[in-house]
């Protein structure tokens, strides 16, 4: 059973939906990405996304298109990238998930590039811009490997809905709303209403996580009554670490997540 | 390739797309089916192209150049007298009627240069319909003039001051504004890029070109002409002016930007030294480091100044029917003085890379071959730049 399997059933069994959270890697730089860690960790973010920066992040907003930004002029690559999650991984147990964008894989080959992720600790890919129709060898060189996690929206058909979460593994993430990750358009019902849709589609054969535009403890209750089984939390964090302190990061970032996190318990 | 099966040139192509993308995409797909053979749909838009933008576009004999490098003929394809002053009309008049039968009342749009801004907000304008475009910051100063049309005209410009403030990201904050706005919204992309349907329905639109050279070359040489060239930046005129030709004995060019030359890093030659990749919902040849992160690219012609590249370029290259060579800045600047000079015809900066191979073809061929270069813009918008140009690069 993968890690974020085992996690999922580990929280349904003590009544507990999943908080996960997203940072991107080397942003403002690494010794802050290791403090934030320390920081999701120690306040009870369930499982972790670790983003990996893309020159044209087309799926993102301004907070992520920004982290992007500065983690590539910082230098971030791959191997850095890795080292880090390496040395996330002595510190840790929980999932880790890399969400970046097909072509960083692409251009390694996904079995060498997938293959090394999962040496270094990697539980788990998300690609916003990786469609079901393109994602043959993808699958394949992540089979046994690593959990992919593949997206659907509000707008997504009974049909595909059920073809994705097929294929996907690990959880199938819902995109909130019609946006950017870090969209500042509330609650809408129609939100609501596609939780319920995708959970009576899928039969609880697989997790929802539900992100984009989740930012406040207020969101994460909400999504959760409505019966998403994870909340993502991404660009609010960003934001957090932009405007925090070194010295204090960590202790911020635990008592943020605590804060969310609280919200997940039935 | 005639229909790419599952949206894929052999390898190129595809969709890489979000989810939220996937039923708009989809919607696309089959309107373009239903309408493209759709004889109410082909009537309008013949209509459109005849009497609003001016097609027929004439194939002109280039006499005095030919003369003066005393080789090959060569013949001009006079896109740039189309309504607009490009080729870009072609398409945008094709998609946005497809649009406007859709029901789809809001219409966004990229453009490098400004000359498919300008070509969509005249398509809408025409059509009753409103326009938003996404211009790099960059280029709304190097084409300003672009930028005032495309206002006047009535569509509202967005600079994208993200990344190289060019066209790739341009066509980032495009799709961005797509997946936000995706039930109300038409992205009507000028290239032949993007992801299925996109590059074979721009290709069909901008066909029209190839099939009138085929027509007027035969009624000239009674045959294909010997050798067909075009520039080529995402490569929409190109594969325009190319796909009806694939199947005759031509010799065919696409011109790639080499900017300061290709062993520098400034340039947009995608084909001529990129590796395969992903972007913008294609999987094609991009300029791209050793990680995957696309690079800068570096181009006089804001038009050329792209990254990626067709998917269906990207197939014709692998598979050695089409050579893609490339002209630097300073090439294109001597071929864009000399055609302005011995024709008294002002080449767009694009265009200009064509016509700099194409001198350097018929200096090699004989007097019996005939060089067909699609002149694919009006250099109007360029002079500013070609003056600043000569200002810096030239003493006397």
């Amino acid at each position: 059973m993968s890690k974020i399997k085992e996690k999922f059933a580990e929280l349904a069994a003590n009544n507990q939906r999943a908080l996960i959270s997203y940072i991107m890697v080397g942003f403002p730089n690494e010794k802050a990405t290791i403090a934030a860690v320390r920081g999701l960790v120690s306040g009870g973010a369930d499982i972790i996304e670790l983003g990996f920066p893309f020159s044209d992040p087309l799926a993102d907003g301004p907070v992520i298109q920004n982290a992007s930004t500065v983690s590539l002029e910082n230098g971030t690559t791959v191997s850095k990238y890795f080292d880090i999650v390496k040395k996330i991984r002595k510190e840790t147990d929980v999932p880790l998930v890399m969400m970046t964008y097909t072509n960083i894989l692409y251009h390694t080959g996904y079995q060498r590039f997938i293959a090394e992720a999962k040496k270094a600790g990697i539980d788990g890919f998300i690609l916003p811009d990786m469609s079901i129709e393109e994602s043959k060898k993808y699958i394949q060189a992540a089979k046994n490997n690593t959990d992919t996690i593949f997206l659907i929206s509000p707008n997504t058909s009974k049909t595909r809905i059920e073809k994705i979460s097929k294929i996907s593994t690990g959880f199938l993430y819902l995109v909130a709303v019609f946006g950017t990750t870090g969209a500042k358009t509330g609650i809408k019902n129609y939100t609501l209403d596609a939780i319920k849709d995708v959970k009576k589609h899928t039969k609880g054969k697989i997790p929802i996580g539900v992100g984009f535009g989740v930012s406040t403890p207020e969101d994460v209750r909400t999504y959760v009554k409505a019966g998403a089984d994870a909340i993502i939390v991404g660009s609010a964090y960003l934001k957090l670490i932009e405007k925090t302190h070194y010295d204090k990061l960590e202790s911020k970032i635990s008592a943020f997540t605590k804060r969310l996190k609280k919200q997940t318990t039935l | 390739m005639k229909y790419p099966k599952n949206g894929r040139f052999g390898e190129f192509g595809g969709k890489y797309i979000p989810e939220t993308l996937v039923p708009a995409i989809e919607e696309l797909e089959e309107n373009y089916l239903k309408f493209k053979n759709d004889n109410s749909f082909k009537k309008e838009l013949d209509y459109y192209l005849k009497i609003y933008a001016g097609r027929p576009t004439p194939l002109y004999y280039a006499k005095n150049l030919s003369e003066k490098i005393g080789g090959a003929k060569i013949y001009l394809k006079r896109e740039d007298l189309l309504h607009g002053g490009a080729h870009k009309i072609n398409n945008t008049l094709g998609q946005a009627i497809l649009a406007k039968r859709m029901n789809k009342k809001r219409i966004i749009a990229e453009t490098g240069a400004g000359q498919h801004g300008v070509a969509t907000a005249m398509a809408c304008a025409a059509l009753g319909m409103t326009s938003e475009v996404y211009m790099g910051y960059k280029d709304t100063i190097r084409q300003k003039l672009n930028v005032y049309r495309m206002n006047m005209l009535g569509s509202k410009v967005h600079p994208v001051k993200s990344g190289s403030m060019t066209l790739k990201d341009a066509i980032n904050d495009a799709i961005r504004d797509w997946i936000t706005n995706v039930e109300t919204t038409y992205y009507l992309l000028g290239s032949a890029v993007g992801p299925h349907p996109y590059p074979v329905m721009v290709r069909d639109f901008q066909s029209v070109i190839g099939k009138e050279i085929k027509t007027q070359m035969k009624k000239i040489n009674n045959k294909a002409p010997d050798y067909v060239i075009a520039c080529v930046g995402g490569g929409s005129n190109a594969i325009g002016t190319f796909y009806p030709l694939v199947d005759t004995d031509a010799e065919i060019i696409g011109v790639e930007a080499a900017g300061h030359g290709l062993k520098t890093k400034m340039h947009s030659a995608t084909l001529s030294s990129g590796s395969k990749g992903v972007l913008h919902g294609m999987m094609t040849y991009l300029l791209q480091d050793k990680e995957g992160q696309i690079t800068e690219t570096h181009s006089i012609s804001a038009g050329l100044d792209y990254p990626g590249v067709g998917p269906e370029h990207s197939y014709y290259k692998d598979m050695k029917r089409i050579k893609y060579h490339s002209a630097t800045d300073k090439e294109v600047i001597e071929a864009f003085l000399m055609l302005t000079r011995t024709e008294g015809i002002i080449p767009a900066l694009e265009s200009s890379h064509a016509i700099a191979e194409a001198m350097k073809v018929a200096r090699k061929g004989k007097k019996s071959e005939s060089i067909v270069v699609t002149l694919s813009g009006r250099g109007d918008k360029d002079v500013e730049e070609v003056q600043n140009y000569l200002d810096k690069h030239v003493k006397d």
